[in-house]
C-alpha cells in the first residue's frame, strides 16, 4: 500500500484551506458519486496473491524465437544496479546537478554503444528498434527533402508495419528491395534500379531479420551515397562484439534493439531502441531523442547535462525533430552496466558462443529428414531460417506439450530459429528429438 | 541537512587490462571465424572490469542521483508519487519476464489475462469503450490518437488536417500532432487560465480534425466549460483528445469519456505509480469510443471464454506504432496498483488535490499565483510565478528551483507552462505527508527571503549537490557526446 491518508492531518489541512468542496469546478453532470471504498483497499499479501495467481496461468517455455527481440540472461549485478531507487524513481534529469548519476550513466551508455556500432553520436534511447527505424526514416526525409525510403523485403514484418504507419503519416513511400533467393543477400542491381527514384534513405539490416550478415554493405553505402541518399543500418549491437561495426562500413545512421543487453524480455516490453548517427551537425541537429553531453561545473569538475535540447518537443513544439518525451532510460542504464560487465572479451565470447551454438542447432536440424538449415547460403550470426517438411503451426503444436516453442513462422514450411545464451545443448537436442518424431 | 555524495568516478579510468567478471557461455561445437570482410578489425573499446568494479561504479553514480525514494519530487505535470516496492518484485517474477512476444499464446495466458483485466479497469476509469495498451508512453499515445482521428476523418471524406492545441499544452501535444500529419492551430487561454471558448468557436472549421486538451490543464485548473468545448468541436465535425497526464486529479471522481472526449490516454508512469526510471520506461494506453474502435492498432487482444489470443485481422486499423503489445513490465506494476487501489481511486485523487491546495494555501501570500483572482481552485498541481521576484532581486524561477536542491528537495518544473513567466509548476502528489508539504513551503518562503538578502547564494545554487552549476551553454556550443566523439 503506497499510503493511507492521515485523517487528523487532512482535517487540519482542510481547515487551513477553508474551501468546502475542492472539486466544485467539475460540472455535477460528470461527477461520479464516489461510493464508499469498493472494493476495499487491498494489502500487499492480497495483491501479491492476486497478481501471482493471474500470472500462474503462464507456462514456462524454452523458446527458439527471436527476430529482433531476444531473451538473454540478466546478470544479477545489472538488476541490482537498476533496482536502486535513486535511479529507478527519478524523472528525466531536468536538474542536472542532483541527477549526475543518471546523466553519467546515460552518457556512458552513449559511449559504449558508440564503440560498438562505430558511430560517435548515440541518443539516450528510443522506444524500440521499430520506432528507431521510423525516426531514422523521418530524419532522412528531413535532411534530404525526399519522399521515398527503400527497405529490404527480407526485413521483420513488425518493423515493416511500424515503419509503414509512420511513413503514411509523413507521406513517404516505402519501396521494397528484393533479395537473391539462394543467399538471401540484398539484390544490388535491384537496389540500383530502385535508386533511379531519388530516395531519402536506404535501410538494410545486418544481421538480417533472417539471421545472416549482408556481405556488401560498403557497396550499398556507395550506391546510396551516389544518389544522395543516406544509409541506415539496422543491427543487433551484440553482433558488433565480433562483426564489423556498421559505422565502419559506411552507415550514416544505425538503429537496432539493445534491450537484451541487460534487460528481461518481458513479452516484448519495455524494449530499448538504439539510434546513432555520424558526427555531422546536419544530422545531429535533425536527430530525435535525448542527448547527454559532457561539460564542466562552476568549479571546473567534469559533469553531464542534457544537450542540444532545442531539437526537442518541450522547446521546439510542433517543429521538434520528434515527439518523444518519456523514453527507455533505465533500460539504457542496464545496457551500460551490462556492457561494462562483459567488457570487450566477454562480449566477443558471448557473440562467438551464440554463433557456434546456432551452428550446432543448424547441423542438428539439418540432420532431420526433410529439414534444411540454414535455408539461405550466407554467414549467419545466431538466427537462421530452417525449412521443414511440416508447417510451423504443426511444429509448435507438437512442441508445446514439451514446454518448447519453435522458430517464428516465416513461410508455410519455414521458420526463423534463434539461439541465445539461455539455450542449453540439451534444449536443442530435445527440440530435435521431438521434431524427429513428427 | 542534505549533502549529496560527489564522486569523480570514471568507467574507463577503472578499466584494468585483463580484468573480467563475466564468463561467456559454453560452445556446443567449434565455429570457424567470420571471414575477414565481415569480422571486426579491432575489438570495441569497452572497459575491462570485475563485477565489483562495475557494482561500485554504478552504486556511486546512484548516490549522485535524486529520486522519489530520496525525498519530495514535486515536478509539476510528472506526478512523482511513491512507487510501491511490491510492484518491482511482482514485475520481475520469471513467469512474467521469460516470454518472447512471439511465443504461442498457450504459454502466456496469465500475461494476456492480466492485460485483459487491466484494459477493463482502464475503460471503466476513463469512460471509454475500447482500448489499446500498445503505446510506449504518453507522447506515443498522442501520436496514435492523432492517427486514429485522422483515419476516421479520412473515411468520412478527408479534408480535415488541423489539430487545435491550447497555448498551455505540453510540448508533446503539438509535436505529436505535427508528426501525425496535422497542422497545429494554437488556442489562446483566457484571464482565468482556461481555454478561450469564444476563440475556439472562431477557430473551428471544416478543416478541424480535433482538439487536444489536458484537463485539468497544465495550470492545474479544471476546464469547467468542458461540455461547451466538446459541443463546439463535435458540432464542427472534430474529435476530442484527452491528454491523460493530469488524470491523477480526477481518477475515480470524473471520467474523460463522460466529458465528451473521444480518445483518452493514460500515463502509467504518472497516474499509476510506476517508476519513471530517470526518463523511462513508462507506458501509455489509449481508450476510445465505440465509433473509433475499428482504427485501434493491431494486434488486438481477443478473448474466447477463458482463452486469450492476438488478432491482426482489423482492416480499418491504423496499423502499429511499435513492435508487439506495449511495455508489459510496466503494465504489471500498474495492474498491481489498480488491484490494490481501484476501490479508493477517488480517495487518492482527493488526497492529491487536498495536498496541492494546502500547499497553495501556504504559498499564496508569498508568491504570485497567476489567474488566482479569476480561478481560485487548483486541482493536483498549481503554478506560481517568480516574475516579480526576478525583477526585484535578479533571482528567477530557475534560481529558486536550484536553491531548493540545497534544502534536500527536488525542484518543481521550471518555465512551464509557457503562458506563465518565470513559472514554477508544483505537484506534490498524494503520497507526501503534511510534514513534507510544510517543510517544502518553509523552504520556498525561506529562499524567497534569501533572494532579497543574499541573492548571490541563490543564483549560484546548488551548493550541496554532487556538482556545482553545470555549463549547459558550453555543452551545446561544443558538444561532447561520447568518448568516440571526443576523440574526433
Ligand atoms: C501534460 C503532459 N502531456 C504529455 C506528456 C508526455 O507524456 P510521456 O512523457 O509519457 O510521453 C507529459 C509528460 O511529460 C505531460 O506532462
Amino acid at each position: 500500500m503506497p499510503f493511507l491518508p492521515s485523517e487528523p492531518d487532512n482535517e487540519s489541512m482542510r481547515a487551513c484551506i477553508g474551501v468546502n468542496d475542492l472539486f466544485s469546478d467539475i460540472p455535477p453532470s460528470v461527477r461520479l458519486s464516489c461510493p464508499p471504498l469498493t472494493p476495499p483497499p487491498r494489502g500487499d499479501v492480497e495483491v501479491e496473491r492476486a497478481v501471482l495467481g493471474t500470472v500462474g496461468a503462464n507456462r514456462p517455455v524454452v523458446s527458439f524465437r527471436g527476430g529482433g527481440v531476444y531473451r538473454h540472461h540478466v546478470p544479477a549485478v545489472v538488476s541490482s544496479i537498476v533496482s536502486r531507487g535513486e535511479f529507478a524513481t527519478s524523472y528525466t534529469p531536468y536538474q542536472p546537478e542532483v541527477s549526475q548519476g543518471m546523466l553519467q550513466s546515460l552518457y556512458e551508455y552513449q559511449c559504449l554503444m558508440a564503440e560498438l556500432v562505430g558511430l560517435p553520436v548515440v541518443n539516450a534511447s528510443m522506444y524500440d528498434w521499430s520506432t528507431a527505424l521510423a525516426e531514422a526514416m523521418l530524419l532522412c526525409v528531413r535532411v534530404t527533402h525526399r519522399d521515398a525510403f527503400a527497405v529490404p523485403d527480407t526485413m521483420s514484418p513488425q518493423r515493416r508495419a511500424v515503419l509503414g504507419t509512420y511513413a503514411a503519416a509523413a507521406g513517404v513511400d516505402i519501396i521494397d528491395i528484393t533479395h537473391h533467393p539462394e543467399t538471401g543477400q540484398m539484390d544490388l542491381e535491384h537496389l540500383a534500379a530502385v535508386l533511379g527514384r531519388p530516395c531519402a534513405g536506404v535501410y538494410i539490416e545486418s544481421p538480417s531479420y533472417l539471421g545472416f550478415f549482408e556481405e556488401h554493405v560498403p557497396d550499398m553505402a556507395a550506391l546510396a551515397h551516389d544518389t544522395g541518399a543516406l544509409l541506415c543500418v539496422g543491427t543487433d549491437p551484440l553482433s558488433c562484439g565480433l562483426a564489423r561495426a556498421p559505422g565502419s562500413l559506411g552507415a550514416d545512421v544505425v538503429v537496432g534493439e539493445a534491450s537484451h543487453l541487460g534487460n528481461p524480455v518481458t513479452y516484448g516490453g519495455p524494449l530499448l531502441g538504439l539510434f546513432a548517427v555520424r558526427d555531422d551537425m546536419a544530422l545531429i541537429r535533425m536527430m530525435p531523442g535525448r542527448l547527454i553531453g559532457k561539460t564542466v561545473d562552476a568549479d571546473g569538475a567534469t559533469g553531464y547535462v542534457m544537450s542540444l535540447q532545442t531539437r526537442e518537443q518541450h522547446i521546439r513544439r510542433e517543429r521538434a525533430t520528434s515527439n518523444i518525451c518519456t523514453n527507455e532510460a533505465l533500460c539504457a542504464v542496464a545496457c551500460a552496466a551490462y556492457l561494462s560487465y562483459l567488457g570487450p572479451r566477454g562480449l566477443a565470447g558471448l557473440a562467438e558462443a551464440l554463433m557456434a551454438n546456432a551452428r550446432y542447432a543448424m547441423r542438428r536440424l539439418s540432420s532431420l529428414p526433410g529439414w534444411e538449415a540454414p535455408a539461405y547460403r550466407s554467414f549467419h550470426f545466431r538466427e537462421f531460417v530452417a525449412s521443414s517438411p511440416v508447417s510451423p503451426a504443426a511444429i509448435d503444436a507438437a512442441l508445446a506439450p514439451h514446454g518448447l516453442a519453435g522458430g517464428i513462422p516465416v513461410g508455410t514450411h519455414a521458420a526463423l530459429y534463434c539461439i541465445t545464451d539461455l539455450h542449453r545443448r540439451d534444449d536443442i537436442d530435445m527440440l530435435c528429438t521431438v521434431l524427429e518424431g513428427l | 541537512m542534505y549533502r549529496q555524495a560527489a564522486y569523480d568516478d570514471d568507467l574507463y579510468r577503472r578499466s584494468r587490462p585483463g580484468a573480467a567478471g563475466y564468463v561467456p557461455p559454453a560452445r556446443f561445437e567449434d565455429a570457424p571465424p567470420l571471414p575477414s570482410a565481415l569480422s571486426r578489425e579491432v575489438p570495441p573499446d569497452l572497459p575491462e572490469l570485475s563485477e565489483q568494479d562495475v557494482m561500485r561504479h554504478f552504486l556511486r553514480l546512484s548516490h549522485m542521483n535524486y529520486g522519489v525514494d530520496t525525498g519530495m519530487y514535486p515536478l509539476g505535470s510528472c506526478t512523482m508519487k511513491y512507487n510501491p516496492k511490491l510492484h518491482e518484485v511482482l514485475a520481475n517474477v520469471p513467469l512474467l519476464t521469460m516470454h518472447h512476444p512471439e511465443d504461442p499464446p498457450f504459454f502466456v495466458q496469465g500475461t494476456l489475462a492480466l492485460m485483459w483485466h487491466l484494459s477493463e479497469l482502464l475503460k471503466d476509469l476513463s469512460g471509454t469503450q475500447a482500448l489499446s495498451l500498445q503505446p510506449a508512453a504518453g507522447a506515443q499515445a498522442e501520436y496514435l490518437g492523432v492517427r486514429i482521428i485522422m483515419a476516421s476523418h479520412a473515411e468520412a471524406g478527408g479534408g480535415r488536417d488541423e489539430m487545435i492545441v491550447p497555448d498551455t499544452a505540453h510540448g508533446t501535444n503539438p509535436a505529436s500532432s505535427a508528426m501525425g500529419g496535422c497542422r497545429v492551430v494554437e488556442l489562446p487561454s483566457r484571464d482565468d487560465g482556461r481555454v478561450d471558448v469564444d476563440a475556439l468557436a472562431a477557430i473551428v472549421s471544416t478543416r478541424t480534425a480535433g482538439l487536444m486538451l489536458t484537463n485539468p490543464n497544465t495550470l492545474g485548473i479544471f476546464e469547467r466549460d468542458i461540455h461547451e468545448i466538446a459541443g463546439i468541436v463535435h458540432d464542427a465535425g472534430g474529435l476530442l483528445y484527452y491528454d491523460g497526464a493530469n488524470l491523477n486529479a480526477l481518477v475515480g471522481r470524473a471520467r474523460p469519456g463522460d466529458m465528451g472526449f473521444d480518445v483518452v490516454h493514460f500515463n502509467f508512469h504518472k497516474t499509476f505509480a510506476t517508476p519513471h526510471g530517470g526518463g523511462g520506461p513508462g507506458a501509455g494506453a489509449i481508450g476510445v469510443t465505440k465509433a473509433l474502435e475499428p482504427y485501434l492498432p493491431v494486434p488486438r487482444l481477443v478473448r474466447d471464454g477463458d482463452t486469450f489470443s492476438w488478432s491482426y485481422d482489423a482492416p480499418r486499423s491504423i496499423g502499429q506504432v511499435r513492435a508487439y503489445y506495449g511495455n508489459v513490465g510496466v503494465m504489471v506494476r500498474a495492474y498491481a496498483y489498480l488491484y490494490a487501489n481501484h476501490g479508493r481511486m477517488h480517495e487518492i485523487s482527493g488526497q492529491a488535490v487536498l495536498n496541492a491546495m494546502y500547499l497553495l494555501h501556504l504559498l499564496k501570500s508569498h508568491f504570485e499565483v497567476p489567474y488566482y483572482d479569476d480561478a481560485p481552485l487548483r486541482m493536483h498541481e498549481f503554478v506560481i510565478s517568480c516574475a516579480a521576484l526576478k525583477k526585484e532581486t535578479g533571482c528567477g524561477a530557475a534560481d529558486v528551483a536550484r536553491r531548493l536542491l540545497d534544502y534536500g528537495i527536488h525542484a518543481p518544473t521550471v518555465h512551464f507552462p509557457l503562458v506563465v513567466k518565470e513559472a514554477l509548476m508544483i505537484e506534490p502528489t498524494e503520497t507526501e505527508s503534511k510534514g513534507e508539504l510544510d517543510a517544502f513551503a518553509s523552504a520556498l518562503i525561506e529562499i524567497k527571503k534569501e533572494c532579497y538578502e543574499d541573492p548571490k547564494t541563490v543564483r549560484s545554487a546548488p551548493h550541496v549537490a554532487s556538482r556545482r552549476q553545470l555549463d549547459i551553454l558550453a555543452a551545446a556550443k561544443r558538444p561532447v557526446l561520447s568518448r568516440m566523439h571526443e576523440r574526433g
